[in-house]
């Protein structure tokens, strides 16, 4: 055990730790960005805001591309998150399974969805 | 073995009915549970929130649908519970965000790691949400 320090440390685990850490914190100060650019973009509007204002927001072409980056960030984040609940939660294999799976449809479903309003816009 | 190593304590995961409910909770458990509760509301409300995207800013017509919900209900949902589960989102996204700044905040500052600020900044994520949440409800209700 003397020499399990440094280079010759035994690591153990399966080693996404840091970059599920890394990617959540990330994808949220992306998603928090946004927030500002979208509040921004209301807040700095005269007058009630209708529907062409706020279509207006999301059909430049660099929203776009903000928005499309932020579903995905949006997806990859909630990915890390719920599977953190159902690790800690739900400790039968094949239930986790099924959660898991589930929640990658959910999350690729709902991210298929908003980005196709984006786009058609 | 020894006597004191037969008498050691064995610690196991918290029974939810049996433990939780003895537990005096700090303002830095509350922040982290709602962390974890209102994550998980806004995923389970990933569709509608899409269905407010995709409403709101598809057409002219969408558009009047979006506010017709808010207004006159949709389906067999009236209008004031649209705007209930509105406002259950616009909590659960407050709290998120501003818990998460706390955690962020917390990673780039050592010195923010303290049982003091661990304290008061938890404190003042519960406030800070909860207010911004009653001054929209306000707005989303009407009454201003």
């Amino acid at each position: 055990m003397s020499d399990n320090y440094g280079y010759k440390r035994t690591v153990v685990g399966a080693h996404y730790g840091l970059r599920d850490w890394l990617s959540q914190r990330v994808t949220a100060a992306l998603m928090a960005l946004f927030t500002v650019i979208v509040l921004a973009q209301l807040v700095l509007t005269k007058g009630p805001i209708g529907y062409d204002r706020w279509a207006s927001i999301f059909s430049s072409q660099w929203m776009k591309v903000l928005t499309f980056a932020v579903i995905v960030a949006l997806a990859w984040h909630v990915w890390v998150g719920v599977r953190n609940i159902w690790m800690d939660y739900v400790k039968p294999v094949g239930l986790r399974l099924v959660l898991q799976i589930f929640t990658i449809v959910w999350l690729v479903g709902c991210a298929g969805w908003g980005i196709q309003v984006l786009w058609r816009l | 073995m020894t006597e004191l190593a037969k008498k050691r304590p064995e610690f196991r995961n918290i029974n939810a009915f049996r433990d939780l409910t003895t537990y005096r909770m700090t303002p830095a458990a509350w922040v982290s549970i709602l962390h974890r509760a209102s994550g998980a509301v806004m995923f389970l409300l990933l569709p509608f929130v899409l269905w407010m995207f995709d409403t709101s800013v598809s057409s002219e017509i969408s558009f009047g649908t979006f506010k017709a919900a808010f207004n006159s209900g949709l389906g067999f949902a009236p209008g004031w519970f649209i705007k209930l589960v509105a406002l259950a989102l616009i909590w659960a996204y407050l709290h998120h965000l501003i818990a998460g700044l706390r955690h962020l905040w917390m990673d780039v500052s050592h010195e923010a790691v303290n049982k003091q600020f661990g304290k008061t900044s938890a404190l003042a994520t519960l406030v800070i949400s909860v207010a911004l949440t009653l001054v929209l409800a306000a707005k989303l209700f009407g009454l201003y």
